[in-house]
């Protein structure tokens, strides 16, 4: 088993498939708990609720509540998956997620929807670009983004078993499904190269995984050939893979749908100068807040295409060469 | 003291208008938030057609009288009646939501002028509404500080810290408003998160409390002069729950959960504009 990317047409949102394989956990494991912020019907969270009413819990507009309820559920054993959008999970509850989970060390699965650009129409104040970084450096925390629904299902469950605190971002929209169950193996903590290739490493997650392959296309008809990895832990960083490939190809471009700072670039960036230096581009949001637009217009008014992937790889390939 | 006839038929008219644009926005935009608009068209108007003292045309006058609007969502109805007030012209509200709009999806005070504070992320008015009235009494100024809060935000932890410190340094300049229309986004605000007594929690905070019936403007006007009566002779802030209902003025969308966060289609956005009109 290994991670062969499938050419489906199909769109589905990751936080579709996570609110549907939560309500299948919830039969699977009576010490599932679901607790939201009045958003039920935007995280999906809405069918564990219909399907398990005694455990799942509404507590309100009140998000910095709802992180430390969680926190006590997973203290009596239960396993709380607390779900809102994601500029309030982890923005809004931030010192809560620091010190009443993780410096506890209790079991709560953060699952957080509609981050990112792609929430689309309700603008900047919606648009959280900070969330990787933010939930990446409080010690104990395990951040995964998943790149499609399959992904997002495997991943939804791995860390239902799993033990520790977690964060998942989720999105809002459609991303194309780009892998099949049967030959995807999801792993905490695993990196996955998804097309291999020489020249050029390319480490994307969440939606940028598609770019990145569409990037791989194009480099493909220049005759670069580039290996694209999708990192869907960002923490642990999965640093085996993620050397192995930049040894192979030596120069290395990051994608993300989030700010230029605090984000895999930096963690590849930083694991790279120490332990093998090469050139590196960040393809990001540069350091700017999102605004009202749809979400696939966002994703190119901030740079965040397959051509600017191609554009940059092509940029890291010639410093390798100087 | 009411509203004379005259201004009351004004007011009335001004709130037609308002609608109609809550309503086109939305259906534009395909996205939005027009029960939480529609709900509190008439204490909007009352604020900046009776009440408050502001020059669109230098918005950032320091005397003026601040108006939070810490329901962040209800830009439609926001966008809309800043157009009314003279702060831009409008002719362009149906860009809202659109990729470099100025009206964005949530309040924007960077993009569009006459927003005190940009909003969007529930709890957050009531702290900067504290804030501003703190800063207008350092500066010895005679204007007030007014704050439009949802009920659903009540929900937040941060809105009764501010709450709690409003009180605390006996900000008589401040009038908060809660929109009492007991919808939030999931259902009903007593089912997802019991609000009430919501009146005796004000009481115990120390702030003076009034009830009203949120759509009648005579109602919103002489609560607020209240207001500034009790603010000026107890340091006291103030707070009026309006009794409103969600998308108010369109027989479908009132009292409907479903609602708060869709636009109308074609269809339905004719009916909604036909039955303003002829209320
Ligand atoms: C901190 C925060 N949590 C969640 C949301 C998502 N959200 C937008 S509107 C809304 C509820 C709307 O109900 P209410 O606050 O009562 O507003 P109104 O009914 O007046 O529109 C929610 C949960 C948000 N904007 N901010």
């Amino acid at each position: 088993m290994g991670a062969t990317v499938t050419e489906k047409k199909e769109m589905i949102a990751t936080r579709v498939a996570y609110g549907k394989t939560l309500a299948e956990l919830g039969k699977e494991n009576l010490n599932i708990v679901v607790l939201d912020a009045d958003l039920s019907g935007s995280t999906q969270t809405k069918f564990f609720a219909k399907e398990f009413p005694d455990r799942f819990f509404n507590m309100g507009i009140a998000e910095q509540n709802m992180i430390g309820v969680a926190a006590g559920l997973a203290s009596t054993g239960k396993i709380p998956f607390a779900s809102s959008f994601a500029m309030f999970a982890t923005g809004r509850a931030w010192e809560i997620v620091r010190n009443s989970v993780c410096h506890n060390m209790f079991n709560v699965k953060i699952c957080a929807t509609h981050a990112g650009l792609t929430v689309g129409e309700d603008g900047g104040s919606h648009q959280i670009i900070e969330d990787i970084a933010i939930m990446r450096t409080i010690p104990n925390m395990t951040v995964i983004v998943p790149a499609d629904a399959t992904e997002a299902k495997l991943a939804t469950r791995a860390i239902a078993e799993y033990f520790g605190p977690v964060y998942m971002r989720l999105g809002r929209s459609n991303v194309p499904v780009l892998f099949d169950e049967k030959d995807y193996e999801f792993k905490i903590g695993k990196a996955h190269v998804i097309k291999p290739g020489i020249d050029v490493s390319i480490f994307a997650y969440g939606v940028m995984v598609s770019r990145a392959l569409w990037a791989q296309e194009i480099l493909k008809s220049e005759g670069i050939s580039a290996e694209v990895v999708n990192v869907s832990t960002i923490k642990p960083l999965d640093k085996n893979t993620i050397l192995s490939s930049i040894k192979k190809t030596g120069c290395a471009v990051t994608c993300e749908e989030h700010n230029i700072h605090g984000g895999l670039g930096d963690a590849i960036g930083a694991l790279m100068s120490e332990e093998n230096p090469a050139p590196l581009k960040r393809i990001a949001i540069q350091d700017q807040f999102g605004q009202s637009g749809k979400a696939d217009e966002l994703l190119i008014h901030y740079g965040l295409t397959k051509e600017n992937i191609a554009l940059a790889a092509k940029e890291a390939i010639k410093k390798k060469m100087k | 003291m009411p509203l004379s006839d005259e201004k009351l038929n004004e007011l009335k008219l001004v709130c037609k208008d308002l609608r109609k644009s809550i309503l086109k926005m939305a259906h534009a935009a395909n996205s939005g938030h027009p029960g939480g608009s529609l709900s509190a068209t008439e204490i909007l108007t009352v604020l900046y057609f009776a009440i408050m003292k502001y020059d669109p045309h230098n918005p950032n006058w320091h005397e003026r009288d601040r108006l939070v609007i810490s329901k962040g969502h209800a830009t439609p109805l926001v966008y809309s009646i800043l157009a009314k007030a003279g702060y831009y012209k409008g002719d362009d509200l149906l860009t809202f939501r659109r990729l470099g709009s100025p009206y964005q999806g949530h309040i924007d005070r960077l993009k569009a002028p006459g927003i005190e504070a940009s909003t969007g992320s529930l709890g957050h008015g009531s702290s900067l509404a504290v804030g501003m009235a703190l800063g207008s009494r350092l500066d010895k100024l005679n204007n007030r500080v007014y704050l439009l809060n949802s009920d659903g935000e009540l929900q937040e932890g941060s809105t009764w810290e501010a709450i709690m410190s409003a009180s605390h340094y006996r900000l008589g300049n401040l009038t908060a408003i809660v929109d009492r229309n007991r919808i939030q986004l999931d259902g009903w605000t007593e089912e997802t998160m019991t609000l009430e007594p919501i009146n005796k929690k004000y009481e115990a905070f120390g702030w003076h409390v009034q009830e009203i019936d949120g759509h009648d403007m005579n109602q919103i006007y002489n609560a607020i002069l209240k207001t500034h009566e009790i603010g000026i002779k107890e340091h006291k802030p103030c707070v009026i729950i309006a009794h409103t209902v969600k998308g108010k003025g369109v027989s479908f969308m009132e009292d409907e959960v479903k609602w708060h966060g869709v636009a109308p289609n074609d269809e339905e956005l004719a009916k909604a504009l036909a039955e303003v009109e002829k209320e």
